[in-house]
């Protein structure tokens, strides 16, 4: 300590620990991490509602569909395999999807909360990259808790040990693919449109993204896979498929990650372009 | 950068920041900014110099220009041309490095909405870098010193718009900034919460901060500003200390004044001896409605205060009684009226 104890006063040199005052050696990427975690911290204290935000739509859906369509007849035995994992790839994309457009579109407009992260010691990217990184962690939480519903729905869910390190880099993949679009969306349109916007997006998303049917079997339905291969969350959900149930017809698995990182770099940039607009002028 | 002693004193929670290569605080050449689209600049080539330690204010109307002038310096806003540096930092060269070194209390409340009010200063820190014990350590500090710490763990919204003021400014302080932006501070703020936030600006420039602040508040640039700079449609009209704007100015300077008449004399013979005083240019006699007494307006040369005094000693010679003098001085808003040609609002 260079000064002496005067009473109230305490001084510090840049360098020396502990400083009042930024630390002379702070990088970005600690300022990233920074706002990570206060991500990190507001949803933790809510981490019950999350789940119960997130959970509830494919819990339903694997119920009805998985659970009470074939106990009644109404869908074949082996049906809920194919819908397992499609399901995991909507709880990814979708969450991730929501977890960045409906922030953004509140956080620019009526909270201008974002301003004190945009004014922080980091590029403005940087922002955008760390809100796609948070809400890609939701989705994947979202996409994984799937796994002991499916169990505890459908009795089993067909995981297998050889494929689960790529399972998981597909979910992580899809849970990143629907964040971007969150960004899209939370940075082009306009906060008085998001409404409308969600129901427009929302619905064909989640119905083009053979969740609910695998895509090669669409043949006899040309103009509708010619749709659904336009769908980003199509090549999560049939690489899914691929790896977890590969009897099931599938897109080729490799296809599906090659599209996928593509489509992914794509709406970054997009998305990137969006919220540097968004954020400066 | 951003080396050299650095020194925040916690009992008054005075911040000053990494020393700034030279006395310049802020540094502003020829700054355009034309935005998409637009017809005009909105800053046409604006150049200004702001000193350590210094307050200055940014005074005009509405769409002057004031807040593309300090979106600019606080990295928000990309120039379309010219140089603008603060605390040594060029702001279009290096954003992330200027955000280091200044500070930015917006006009809208911005604060963090899921966190408590304590938390909101903390994890400001630690966007910043402040290591963890600091950091609490400062934000009880400035909590206090903001009148805040009776409700630490409060949620923004439960606050009225001066206290969210107040921990804006707060949160702030808590990198300890070279240079505190402040955007129309007190507008929607009631007297007493404006009273304190000029106490606060005060405070901070005792402790050497520098500070930059809008408003289109004429009382609030002539009380809080070591110097105004004077902006309108994108063109800096004038720069310099208030008295000194106010002392350029060609207006009249008057003392009306009232005097209640004694036994004897008449009020001609009375402004004629006070048009003999030197430096007064004309007396004239003004209506009284009150019917009281003699009223007469003085146009003199210079300062009007001077003459309170022999005014008063050439009425009592004449056996009357001064019974009120108005001195009438331009004020900043003459002065914008004569540099703009319009009222402020």
């Amino acid at each position: 300590m260079s000064a002496g104890p005067e009473p109230g006063v305490v001084a510090a040199d840049v360098g020396t620990t502990p400083a009042l005052g930024p630390v002379a050696h702070w990088g970005p990427w600690r300022t990233g991490l920074a706002i990570l975690r206060r991500d990190l911290f507001v949803t933790g204290r809510e981490f019950p509602i999350f789940l119960a935000q997130v959970i509830l739509q494919p819990l339903f859906l694997l119920f009805v569909f998985g659970k009470v369509l074939t106990e009644l007849g109404y869908a074949r035995a082996g049906y809920q395999e194919v819908l397992f994992p499609g399901l995991v790839a909507l709880a990814a994309v979708l969450t991730g999807l929501q977890s960045t457009a409906l922030p953004l579109v509140i956080e620019f407009s009526y909270s201008n909360e974002i301003e004190d992260r945009l004014l922080a010691p980091l590029p403005v990217g940087a922002v955008a990259v760390e809100k796609v990184v948070f809400a890609a962690m939701r989705g994947f939480v979202a996409a994984a808790v799937m796994f002991p519903i499916g169990v505890w729905i459908l009795g089993s869910v067909p995981w297998r040990a050889s494929t689960g390190v790529a399972v998981v880099v597909l979910m992580v993949l899809g849970s990143m693919l629907g964040a971007a679009m969150g960004l899209i969306l939370g940075t082009f349109v306009p906060p008085h449109r998001i409404n409308v916007t969600f129901a427009l997006v929302l619905t064909p998303l989640i119905f083009t993204g053979c969740s609910q049917y695998p895509w090669p079997s669409l043949d006899q339905l040309r103009w509708f896979q010619v749709v659904a291969a336009l769908n980003p969350m199509t090549y999560v959900s049939e690489g899914l498929r691929g790896l977890m149930v590969p009897y099931v017809p599938h897109i080729a698995t490799w296809a599906c990650f090659v599209v996928g990182a593509t489509y992914l770099v794509v709406l970054m940039a997009i998305g990137m372009y969006g919220f540097n607009r968004r954020a400066l002028s | 950068m951003s080396t050299g002693s650095q020194r925040v004193t916690v009992g008054h929670a005075s911040v000053r920041g990494p020393a700034v290569p030279g006395s310049l605080a802020v540094e502003v050449e020829d700054l355009v900014k034309r935005y998409p689209k637009a017809p005009v600049d909105s800053l046409a080539g604006v150049s200004f110099q702001v000193e350590r330690g210094e307050v200055f204010g940014f005074l005009g109307p509405n769409g002057a220009g004031k807040s593309t002038t300090i979106g600019i310096l606080t990295t928000r806003i990309r120039p379309t041309g010219g140089r603008a540096v603060v605390a040594g930092v060029d702001v279009a060269g290096d954003p992330v490095g200027a955000r280091r070194v200044l500070g930015v209390v917006p006009q809208q409340n911005n604060l963090d909405r899921s966190l408590s009010v304590r938390q909101n200063l903390v994890y400001h820190a630690g966007y910043h870098g402040v290591p963890r014990a600091a950091r609490n350590q400062l934000a009880d500090a400035l909590l206090e010193q903001f009148g805040l710490a009776d409700r630490p763990d409060g949620r923004p919204d439960d606050f009225s718009g001066g206290q969210i003021q107040r921990m804006m400014i707060a949160r702030a302080l808590m990198h300890a900034p070279s240079v505190l932006f402040l955007d129309e501070p007190s507008t929607g703020l009631d007297p007493a919460a404006r009273l304190f936030l000029w106490e606060k600006v005060a405070e901070l420039k005792a402790a050497g901060t520098t500070v930059v602040i809008t408003t289109h508040d004429m009382d609030e640039a002539a009380t809080l500003s070591d110097r105004v700079a004077i902006i309108d449609h994108g063109t800096l009209l004038a720069l310099d200390t208030p008295q000194r704007l106010v002392r350029s100015m060609h207006g009249e300077r008057t003392l009306d004044c009232t005097v209640e008449p004694g036994a004897t004399g008449d009020a001609a013979s009375l402004a004629l001896a006070l048009a003999g005083l030197a430096g007064v240019r004309v007396v004239d006699q003004l209506d009284d409605p009150a019917g009281s007494g003699w009223r007469f307006r003085i146009d003199v040369d210079g300062e009007a205060a001077p003459f309170v005094a022999p005014v008063a000693t050439v009425v009592a010679d004449a056996g009357a009684r001064l019974t009120d003098v108005r001195l009438g001085e331009p004020n900043l808003e003459d002065v914008f009226i004569e540099l703009t040609g319009r009222a402020l609002r």
